[in-house]
């Protein structure tokens, strides 16, 4: 086995290298489409090693290291990434025979393959899901190519799908797509030529993209048909000569007349979904400050945005304010004023200042602008620049919305939070720092809201928009803001794959921290470039706008750091939501596979933190379980103290596979956006045991779960706390209860219980356990929060629309359920026979659990299910070694429990002891808690298989 | 923003006199009769107060003539909104107390101000009243006091006029006005009473704005309602009650440093539910405060 996997292994190299060139004749444009990459090379991989096994690798392979090869390799720590590929390709192969269904067929098992093996921690979304299997239907040519496409489309869609990281690995890519690869790509390709190359060849389109600028200029270009929204963007940006970017963006007017942000990370064909390229460059993020902008040509594209805005009447400003911004403008347009120019009036009035425009305000204008003699078009810039970032509504995006009485209102989202508007007075306004959780559902749009000093309880206020569209594109919107504005550094290179799991939903660009940190790195001359202003005019006269601002745009790229700019993509991704973005896949898995039966809401979480934290915090803050909470708040007085503590050998995050399903939902519904929440993230996971995590998270959960809801002396209550039978049955209870809402769910999507509500709040937080750490820290904490959360939204009838909430999570929550169920099950098969299981689904990775059950000092047999008091979670980090700690506290009929249930993963290159460890983690854990006694020791062990086949 | 500049720079003052009718609204309303006011003595609190403005502050002073008929029209504040060089002649809530903007809308005019009426934006049938005691202009941002004499109707007018500036609504309790329970005391303070009602205004208006004020808290309603103001000798003046009519606050508006306190008592008009700032409406025509 070892020889194969090396020698596939070095094939694979060699195909990608290969593909890289293919890739290059392909698209003319240069534009790189992971999607593509990736079939491309895994097809051309597949032919080389039928034909040349032997080929060598060449001189750039690095280069042409296709990036979800090298997130492997990140992401899985145990394993070398190399050998993953090759495995991935064998076990393809090996499935061909399997699979023949057609292709749409092989696309979904491939879902479900990924799910299962859990190995990529990535979503993708649906839509891009479907939309790549259509190549491959097209691309018929070979199967066996095909297959192994497939399996690497997977990746690579991932790595596309949404989030950032589809743009780490297209900026790596980008670099090389230049014209060197095309060259060497040349040589190659016609040595490797591929059937499907060819026919993809002939498949390439060109689109006529239109884009007005902030000048009133069309710029006009062509890309790929398939081109990302970067590409395009990116093209602006050179035309323009700006390097400050990320304040911008390009907005496209859907079929609804609504003016959307293209995402970058997504095709544009996909997202304007009409044969209309129109675009227009915008400023996306007010600064709040304009001074830290470092170029002038930023500003005057600020102030251009910004004269329109106030101008159309978006920007609302007095008569004062009106006259000294048109003085302004006038002074950086056309130098100090003349006495003896002709007719001043003339060319002023073809400007428009004011939406009421008229004699006296250009008389007052002229007047200003006198007083402004001798100030540099860039001094008048940025005088009005500071004028104008007064205004309360600068950078203010509003929404039309109705409360929850359906008066009108409008949202506006800013840099500092979201504002409520009745009648252009502010009614309220919700920081940032404030506002827990953003979240929509249908035309339905939530804030939940953290209590005040004097409050008790979250609020939840609901708003509702017109449609379902103006719902998420507001939810969006706010997602962006808060990302942008609110959150700080770029995490670490190893949260940052973690980024990559993000739904299509977060933000993909930089934010405003690291845009600053960017542009202070900007080390050019000044650019210069022509004010167009009376080019605008000249327009309005005869309607044929030129581009005026063109210049050495092309040399910004390579040279001066643009490549910070693709980086730090990667690690804002990283920084927002990793931990979030899993939730949120799975949150969207889940609902996927519901709908497909029936119609089912799916909803989307997405956590983010509001800080960056440590690399290797120690404490993890999760948002997402319910339980916990409500009991943490009822504080009993312990007498006995039952302990148990689990060790945990490597325990891995199971989100993968929940992501590739929820990348799936497009339709999305609703979603979910968690600011503020501080999340650790622990890299150590490994993909494939997250179904176990899930299974042990829930196992928690269901334990609580069962004590909460047998608060009341029922019979299978106290089974749970302590013995593996006990949990067993509540695991079983919990199964059936989730297939009953389920079923419930498919049959009402929008209708919601109470439990429903837990159920899909657990399911994200088992999902950001898993993905936050292998600890499993993250799910107490997550319990903790959620808990907390959640009990107090239910209570909280006093704010505005509580129970909408609740429905949301319960559409999400059947999809979710099904998910975690046949999850659960196995793992407590597993767990209960004491088997190490070997998942069929899960190709690479070999999970083994094993349960040490020590006779429980207590008598668990108490059956009553007691009061959870205490939830608590600490959580310790080490480099291999991951230590949570979860204590529970529960009261049965007058004696107090607490339960300790420490989960250790270790994790580590292959060669570990791992009966040393565990003995070790025994240790400690005695050690730590003398006063009580280890009744159950379960071990999971995932080994890559990999690692197995070259120990045997 | 020209006109946006830290506030307390005033250059103007324009006050009213209290005429022979002070107090007698009680016959018109019914509802003050049992409030017995002193005429002369509230004359003498004016007259104490208008000096210290024009010769301990240095503002110019303009002063209208009191006019009998309208025994309310000594409270000036209410019946205009002045930001930067516009003027929003308000739409006071009681009937009788339209008539006072007539002098003031003169005022203003000669004064250059940019005049606001109120009524031709919203029309008679709009409902919209609005009284200058219920606003707090901090010099960034209007809060407007939703009371039983300014409605949200008012406010959005208020917002139409002055739109560079947010204006957000915020309840107030206990039937009082927004001015009784706070007022500015700095550039970014915000002196507020601290009976629970004010503190629940106070907790909106943190709520609602994007800025941070400093906070005194004075013990009894009465010391809130103070008057400051930069001066033309860029010296900070803060006018407030006297220790006989808030004993408890004094202490507190020690706290501010170098400050020159100037102790004015207002106990006749209190009684009427007036305060300090009622008196005055503060101008500035200078555009220096940059």
């Amino acid at each position: 086995m070892t020889t194969e996997a090396g020698s596939e292994t070095e094939v694979k190299e060699k195909a990608e290298e290969s593909a890289a060139p293919a890739d290059q004749s392909e698209q003319a444009t240069e534009e790189a489409q992971e999607v593509t990459n990736g079939e491309d090379t895994t097809a051309g991989g597949e032919k080389e090693e039928k034909k040349e096994e032997k080929d060598k690798e060449g001189k750039g392979i690095a280069r042409f290291l296709p990036p979800w090869l090298k997130k492997q390799k990140s992401q899985s720590q145990t394993s070398p990434a190399k050998e993953d590929s090759p495995i991935q390709e064998t076990v393809a192969k090996a499935t061909e025979e399997e699979e023949g269904p057609a292709p749409e067929a092989n696309g979904h098992a491939e879902q479900v393959d990924e799910k299962e093996q859990a190995k990529e921690n990535e979503a993708e979304s649906h839509s891009n899901a479907s939309a790549e299997t259509e190549p491959a239907k097209e691309e018929k040519v070979e199967e066996t190519a095909e297959e192994s496409a497939e399996e690497t489309k997977q990746t690579a869609e991932e790595e596309g799908g949404e989030g950032e990281g589809g743009e780490e690995p297209k900026k790596e890519q980008g670099g090389e797509e230049g014209e060197d690869k095309g060259e060497e790509g040349q040589g190659h390709t016609s040595i490797f030529q591929s059937p499907l190359r060819l026919v993809r060849k002939a498949k390439m389109k060109l689109v006529v993209c239109r884009i007005s600028l902030l000048d009133g200029s069309d710029f006009t270009c062509e890309v790929e048909k398939r081109s990302k929204g970067q590409l395009l963007f990116v093209k602006v940006c050179e035309l323009l000569n700006l390097m400050e970017q990320d304040y911008f963006g390009l907005t496209y007017t859907n079929n609804h007349d609504q003016k959307c942000w293209l995402d970058h990370t997504k095709e544009i064909k996909r997202q304007i979904r009409s044969n209309n390229w129109q675009f227009a460059f915008s400023v996306k993020f007010y600064p709040p400050d304009p001074s830290i902008l470092t170029e002038d040509i930023t500003r005057y594209l600020l102030c251009l945005q910004l004269r329109e805005d106030v101008a159309s009447g978006r920007l609302p400003c007095s008569f004062v304010t009106h006259t000294l911004l048109g003085s302004y403008t006038l002074q950086a347009e056309f130098g100090d004023y003349e006495a003896d120019q002709p007719k001043p009036l003339d060319y002023i009035s073809q400007l428009t200042f004011a939406p009421n425009q008229n004699k006296e305000m250009e008389e007052k204008v002229l007047e200003l602008h006198k007083s402004h003699r001798g100030m540099t078009p860039a001094q008048a810039d940025v005088q009005f620049l500071e004028s104008a970032k007064k205004l309360s509504m600068y950078g203010v995006d509003l929404h039309h919305a109705k409360d929850s009485e359906g008066v009108d209102i409008m949202l506006g989202v800013c840099a500092n939070g979201l504002l409520v508007y009745k009648d252009k007075l502010r009614i309220n306004r919700f920081a940032w720092p404030k506002i827990l959780k953003i979240s929509y559902k249908r035309n339905n749009f939530y804030i939940k809201i953290r209590p005040g000093e004097t409050e008790q309880f979250e609020s939840t206020v609901g708003f509702k928009l017109q449609n379902h569209r103006s719902a998420k594109r507001l939810w969006k919107v706010c997602v962006e803001n808060h990302s942008f504005f609110r959150l700080n550094a770029p995490e670490p290179p190893a949260k940052a794959r973690f980024l990559t799991l993000g739904s299509k939903f977060r933000y993909s660009g930089r934010t405003q921290a690291q845009t600053r940190v960017a542009s202070s790195l900007i080390d050019r001359p000044a650019p210069c470039f022509e004010r167009t202003s009376s080019k605008r005019v000249s327009r309005s006269l005869d309607g044929a706008p030129m581009i005026s601002i063109t210049h050495a745009g092309r040399d910004l790229g390579g040279e001066n750091g643009r490549e910070p700019h693709l980086e730090l993509h990667s690690d804002s991704k990283a920084s927002v939501p990793q931990t979030e973005a899993a939730a949120a896949d799975n949150t969207h898995s889940d609902g996927k596979e519901p709908g497909k039966t029936t119609e089912v809401e799916i909803e989307e979480t997405v956590v983010i933190q509001e800080v960056s934290v440590a690399s290797k915090p120690g404490v993890v803050t999760v948002t997402d379980s319910p339980l916990a909470a409500p009991f943490a708040q009822q504080e009993v007085a312990e007498q006995e103290v039952k302990a148990e503590e689990e060790v945990k050998t490597p325990v891995e995050a199971k989100a993968a596979k929940q992501e590739s399903v929820s990348s799936g939902s497009e339709s999305e519904e609703e979603a979910e956006y968690h600011p503020n929440v501080s999340v650790s993230l622990s890299h150590t996971q490994i993909p494939e045991e997250r179904e176990e995590e899930e299974k042990e998270e829930e196992q928690d959960k269901k334990e609580e779960e069962n004590e909460e809801s047998l608060d009341a002396p029922s019979a299978p209550a106290g089974l749970g706390q302590s013995t593996e039978a006990a949990n067993t049955e509540g695991e079983e209870e919990e199964v059936e209860k989730k297939n009953e809402e389920e079923e419930e769910g498919e049959r009402e999507t929008e209708e919601s219980t109470e439990d429903s509500m837990v159920t899909p709040e657990e399911t994200p937080n088992g999902l950001d356990l898993a993905e936050e750490d292998t600890d499993g820290s993250v799910p107490p904490a997550a319990e903790e929060e959620e808990e907390e959360e959640e009990p107090k939204l239910n209570g909280e009838a006093s704010v505005v629309e509580a129970e909408p909430l609740p429905q949301v999570i319960c559409c999400s929550e059947p999809p979710v359920v099904q998910t975690e169920m046949v999850t659960i099950s196995d793992t407590f098969a597993a767990q209960k026979t004491e088997i190490a299981t070997k998942e069929v689904p899960i190709v690479h990775t070999e999970t083994k659990t094993i349960t040490y059950e020590a006779a429980q000092l207590d008598s668990n047999g108490d059956g009553e299910p007691g009061v959870l008091m205490t939830a608590q979670t600490i959580t310790s980090e080490s480099l291999c070694t991951t230590t949570t700690t979860h204590i529970t506290k529960t009261l049965k009929g007058g004696l107090s429990e607490t339960r300790i249930e420490k989960r250790i993963v270790i994790t580590g290159d292959c060669d570990i002891d791992h009966d040393e460890a565990l003995a070790q983690a025994i240790k400690e854990a005695k050690e730590q808690h003398p006063d009580m006694s280890v009744t159950r020791v379960v071990v999971h062990k995932e080994t890559e298989l990999e690692e197995e086949e070259e120990e045997e | 923003m020209a006109n946006i500049c830290p506030y307390g720079h005033f250059t103007h003052v324009v006050v009213r006199g209290i005429p022979e009718t002070f107090g007698k609204l009680a016959e018109d309303g019914g509802e003050n009769g049992e409030i017995s006011v002193e005429l002369a003595k509230a004359q003498r609190q004016f007259g104490c107060l208008t000096g210290a403005l024009r010769q301990k502050v240095g503002l110019q002073l303009i002063e209208i003539p009191p006019n009998p008929d309208l025994p309310e029209s000594w409270r000036i504040e209410d019946v205009a909104i002045i930001q930067g060089d516009t003027a929003l002649i308000t739409r006071p809530f009681r009937q009788q107390r339209r008539s006072e903007v007539e002098a003031v809308r003169r005022v203003m005019s000669e004064l250059n101000l940019k005049v606001v009426e109120m009524g031709s934006e919203e029309g008679g049938s709009g409902g919209a009243t609005l009284e200058g005691s219920d606003i707090l202009f901090t010099g960034r941002e209007f809060f407007v006091g939703i009371s039983s004499h300014t409605n949200h109707r008012g406010a959005e007018v208020l917002a139409d006029t002055f739109r560079d500036f947010a204006v957000s609504t915020v309840p107030v309790c206990g039937g009082a006005r927004l001015k009784n329970v706070c007022s500015m005391g700095g550039p970014d303070t915000i002196i507020i009473s601290k009976s629970d009602g004010a503190k629940k205004t106070l907790r909106m208006m943190e709520q609602l704005t994007d800025h941070h004020y400093e906070v005194l808290t004075v013990p009894e309603d009465s010391a809130a309602n103070c008057i400051y103001i930069r001066g033309p000798s860029k010296r900070d003046f803060l006018l407030h009650r006297p220790a006989e009519e808030c004993p408890d606050s004094v202490s507190a508006f020690q706290k501010l440093q170098d400050y020159t306190l100037l102790p004015s008592a207002c106990s006749e008009a209190s009684k009427l539910g007036a305060a300090l700032s009622s008196f005055c409406l503060l101008i500035n025509r200078k555009h220096t405060c940059f």
